[in-house]
């Protein structure tokens, strides 16, 4: 089990410097969707299925197909990436990586004071008790949330309906 | 010793029995299609013209493997084996009979939808890779056709969680002895199936390839077995969402006198054949008709049948 773990974990870690260090968008993409599922299956390892399928159906099935929708429609080519591989001079991003790399350190050695076996023989968290814990304990957070997305969609569908001429009925028709 | 033979032979054999199925289809199709629309079909090699299918992947197997030099390689190549990938995986969790199925998981439905979605990716990532203005379009219909239909084929499914109280299909199957979840959920069904269709981009919708305006849509640049592997996962979907709908909605395995695997086999091909139906006798709509009648239609009956799904189970408790 530990070593599928740490086998995922570093599925999951080298995907998401590769979404980071991809010239491509749609390549950058790609690694994302392999970062998401590596995450889902460690979710899954951790005794919670039903978490998991949620990762894989909601980020990697739903939102990042919008993700990879939007690049399809800009549709960007070889000058796209040109101008990536000139963003990421070390003068850029190497202090970000020294501070990164303080954090990341810091984390290691937090894990291994920890000894880090609770997550061993945590029982299974199923549909039943997500939902539950979402409607009694969590219910104001879900709501909120709900309302922010609400208000998010009617803002998005206000900017997008433009004015009432006729090329936004032709638009429409598309 | 059996322990490690009975799940292998049904790994294997639900894998080699899923592909054959698939590759026999594409002959089927034609032959049922013939037969409505009054003309022979396939029917000139072998017995019942059987040995198309070997004729048809010799020819597949033989043809060109053609990369366009403008298409961006590693996608291009990656995108048809993501259809076959998880539509494969998709048959995992089907219970084909008591003693027969791959892995009897407790989040099952979630794992078939989840891998529905990720199945996505193969055609807007062809239609992106090659590079070809037919195909982006492809892309982008499909992209936008597949998550609008998940969305209530989801929903769609709810009614059947909520009456079994359970993700696993096992159990969904068990629940279903005293009547058959059609009854009770025939609108989810209903739901279901069109977006199933909508999903496998099948005739009615098959927008992302309609060939009358944009050549072959996502798969214009695809050839080979490349274009074999799109052509299979297609029909792979078709069955595996036949087989989903048996096990939801007509009882899976149950049934009088035949042996369970008997009518899960019958109930499925039964299904398929409503398919093909499908596609002999509709006219392909218009793409905005497509969007709004997922949008306007489908998705409210979803949630109608949701909410009254919900309202009858708290007040019969």
């Amino acid at each position: 089990m530990n070593t599928v773990f740490y086998l995922t974990a570093t599925i999951a870690v080298l995907a998401t410097a590769m979404v980071i260090f991809s010239r491509n968008a749609v390549h950058a993409l790609l690694y994302l969707i392999i970062s998401l599922l590596a995450t889902a299956i460690i979710f899954y390892l951790l005794g919670a299925p039903f978490a998991a399928a949620l990762e894989v159906i909601v980020y990697a099935g739903a939102i990042m197909v919008l993700m990879v929708f939007v690049i399809m429609m800009l549709n960007q080519g070889d000058a796209a990436v040109q101008q990536e591989s000139q963003w990421l001079q070390p003068k850029s991003w190497f202090g970000p990586a020294v501070l990164a790399a303080v954090l990341l350190l810091q984390l290691i050695l937090l894990l291994d004071s920890e000894a880090a076996a609770n997550t061993q023989g945590a029982h299974a968290v199923g549909a039943r008790e997500v939902g539950i814990a979402l409607f009694s304990r969590y219910v104001l957070a879900v709501e909120l949330a709900s309302m922010l997305l609400m208000a998010g969609l009617v803002g998005a569908f206000h900017l997008a309906r433009g004015k009432h001429t006729k090329s936004a009925e032709r638009d429409h028709a598309i | 010793m059996s322990a490690v033979w009975i799940p292998l032979a049904n790994i294997f054999g639900i894998l080699i029995a899923a592909v054959l199925l698939a590759a026999l289809l594409t002959w089927g199709e034609r032959r049922l299609l013939g037969f409505w629309q009054d003309r022979p079909g396939p029917n000139r090699v072998g017995p019942f013209g059987l040995l198309q299918v070997v004729a048809d992947m010799i020819k597949l197997f033989f043809k060109e493997d053609f990369v366009p030099r403008f298409a961006d390689i590693p996608v291009f190549v990656l995108a048809p084996t993501v259809v076959m990938a998880t539509m494969l995986l998709g048959f995992a969790v089907i219970p084909v009979a008591p003693q027969i199925g791959v892995i009897d998981l407790n989040v099952g439905l979630l794992f078939f939808l989840a891998m529905s979605s990720i199945a996505v990716y193969s055609v807007m990532l062809g239609g992106y890779a090659s590079n070809n203005k037919y195909a982006l379009l492809g892309g982008l219909r499909a992209g936008a056709q597949t998550v609008s239909y998940e969305v209530f084929m989801g929903l769609s499914l709810m009614g059947v969680v909520m009456m079994s109280g359970s993700f696993n299909l096992r159990e969904i199957v068990q629940a279903q002895t005293e009547g058959w979840f059609i009854i009770p959920q025939f609108v989810g069904f209903l739901v279901f199936f069109i977006a199933g269709i909508a999903e496998s981009h099948r005739l009615p919708f098959d927008l992302p390839e309609a060939e009358h305006e944009l050549t072959a849509g996502f798969h214009t640049e695809y050839s080979g077995m490349k274009f074999g592997m799109f052509f299979v996962g297609e029909y792979l979907s078709v069955i595996l969402i036949s087989s989903l709908i048996t096990t939801l909605f007509l009882g899976g395995w149950l049934g009088p006198w035949l042996p369970p695997v008997v009518w899960f086999c019958l109930k499925t091909s039964f299904l398929v054949m409503l398919f093909i139906l499908m596609r002999a006798a509709l006219p392909r709509p218009r793409y905005d008709q497509l969007m709004q009648f997922g949008w306007k239609v489908m998705l409210p009956l979803a949630l109608a049948n949701l909410l009254l799904t919900g309202g009858i189970l708290l007040w019969n408790q």
